[in-house]
């Protein structure tokens, strides 16, 4: 039994999940599966954003999984950099922009 | 990247028995992993039948001026496997009498067969509808004397079938080597030129695209869309179809999959991808391959593993297609790569 908390091979089991819930597991999946179908966005769009939302979420199951569905829609290696850094500047901001609650509380405490 | 085929490297996998130990071991071996003769056994496709013949295709050599990463043949300007005239002779008198419809010439790089254009002058007098050559592209700007294979082609109606691994320069050189994207440009825009992949013109250019790395090609409509932008907008180029395929793990695939410790996680995908809808058409059930030295076999990718057709008539001198037709398909782990997904062919997808 490997001591890390991440297993590479955990990913291909996702699917079992259902196995102690089929009700819920099987709805989870018929939504997922539903989301990622081509619609108003391309399904090219859907995983550039899964890929940003994977690292912020910071999920290496998603991570791995959303590189290689990149990949194989021939999405760049710069295209996915990309999607990521407007991950990491939402992240940041929202991060940043609670500053602003910050200063509300200092003036109203301190002013 | 290597510039030497796995034969002139004396690598382990140039030995085709190799690769089958391989295929036929581990995750396959401890049943983690069904077996691709009894996946098709569960829809009753074992044996695997062939249909109807309507593609002949006929390998005329190993010799290429490239030496991509991934090449299945292990191809290169190393190897010096290539057709004899009298083999070509024993192909033409078999292109006369078959009905199949569509002949199909492939290497390494067909164009460096000495007696290549004999031989499509030669074939394309046998009345066949679709006459295919698979161009690397780069071959057309490899040296003056082949400047003129556009004119060639054009005139013989040749149907004209070309790798081009990505519409970015980074993507296609690190697959195929450097300076590979800007000479396939040229020779694109070189058969753009003469006709060939206009809208409504009948000189046909498709583009087969094979993915980079250790992962299944995506839907091919979108990546044929996105090829036809990207091309267009970039370098004003024009071609008809985009035929997306899967990397087969035999030859320098595997060796690369085996060094980047891509392989059972790339097996898992091909099996997970199983698409038993895929297993009706894939392209052993109508076509016959025929090697470099006249040797039979149920697809290109049996042909780079050695496993020659299992009949009586096993070389083209031979050839008889009643008793040919009377075959079962040879079938192995490396079959899972032409079911994966919408299934793969040498036309693309199948499914
Ligand atoms: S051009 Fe084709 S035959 Fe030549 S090395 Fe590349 S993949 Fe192999
Ligand atoms: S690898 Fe060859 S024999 Fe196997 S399924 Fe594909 S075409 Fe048929």
């Amino acid at each position: 039994m490997s001591k890390t908390y991440y297993d590479p091979a955990d990913l291909r089991k996702f699917g079992k999940i259902t196995e102690w819930n089929e009700e819920l597991g099987n709805k989870f999946f018929d939504y997922y599966g539903k989301v990622f179908e081509e619609g108003a966005l391309t399904a090219r769009e859907k995983s550039l954003i899964a890929l940003a939302v994977a690292h912020t979420e910071q999920c290496p199951y998603c991570i791995d999984a959303y590189t290689k569905d990149s990949l194989q829609r021939g999405i760049t290696k710069e295209q996915m950099m990309e999607a990521i850094h407007v991950g990491a500047a939402i992240k940041s901001g929202a991060t940043l922009v609670h500053g602003v609650q910050m200063m509300n509380k200092v003036n109203k405490l301190d002013g | 990247m290597a510039t030497k085929s796995l034969k002139a490297r004396n690598n382990d996998l140039a030995n085709t028995q190799r690769q089958m130990e391989i295929l036929s071991n581990g995750i396959f071996a401890d049943g983690e992993l069904p077996t691709f003769a009894n996946k098709i056994k569960e829809t009753n496709q074992l044996p695997l039948r062939p249909k109807k013949l309507e593609i002949l295709q006929i390998n005329l050599g190993y010799m290429c001026n490239q030496v991509c990463a991934h090449c299945h043949v292990d191809a290169g300007p190393d190897r010096k496997e290539i057709m004899t005239i009298e083999t070509m002779q024993q192909c033409l008198d078999v292109i006369k009498k078959t009905e199949a419809h569509t002949l199909d010439l492939t290497g390494g790089a067909p164009e460096m067969n000495p007696n290549f254009r004999w031989f499509v002058e030669e074939a394309s007098k046998a009345g066949i509808k679709d006459f295919i050559v698979r161009s690397n592209l780069t071959i057309i700007r490899a040296n003056k004397k082949y400047y003129d294979l556009p004119e060639f082609f054009k005139k013989h109606n040749v149907h004209v079938v070309s790798s081009m691994p990505h519409w970015t320069r980074g993507k296609t050189d690190k697959q195929r080597g450097d300076g590979v994207f800007d000479k396939s440009i040229k020779a694109l825009q070189m058969l753009n030129e003469v006709g060939y992949g206009m809208e409504g013109s009948n000189l046909k250019l498709d583009l087969v695209y094979n993915p980079s790395g250790a992962f299944l090609p995506g839907d091919q409509m979108a990546l044929e869309n996105d090829f036809k932008k990207a091309l267009k907008d970039d370098f004003n180029i024009d071609f008809h179809s985009l035929f997306a395929i899967t990397n087969l793990p035999i030859s320098r695939f595997l060796d690369y999959l085996i060094a980047s410790e891509n392989y059972e996680d790339y097996m898992h995908s091909l099996v997970d991808a199983y698409n038993p809808a895929a297993v009706e058409n894939v392209m052993c059930t109508n076509t016959l391959s025929i090697s470099w030295d006249g040797w039979l076999y149920d697809c290109d990718f049996n042909q780079m593993l050695n496993l020659k057709v299992n009949s009586k008539v096993k070389h083209i001198s031979e050839y008889n297609e009643e008793l040919l037709q009377d075959r079962n398909i040879i079938i192995n782990q490396h079959c899972y790569g032409c079911t994966a997904g919408a299934g793969s062919s040498c036309q693309g997808v199948v499914a």
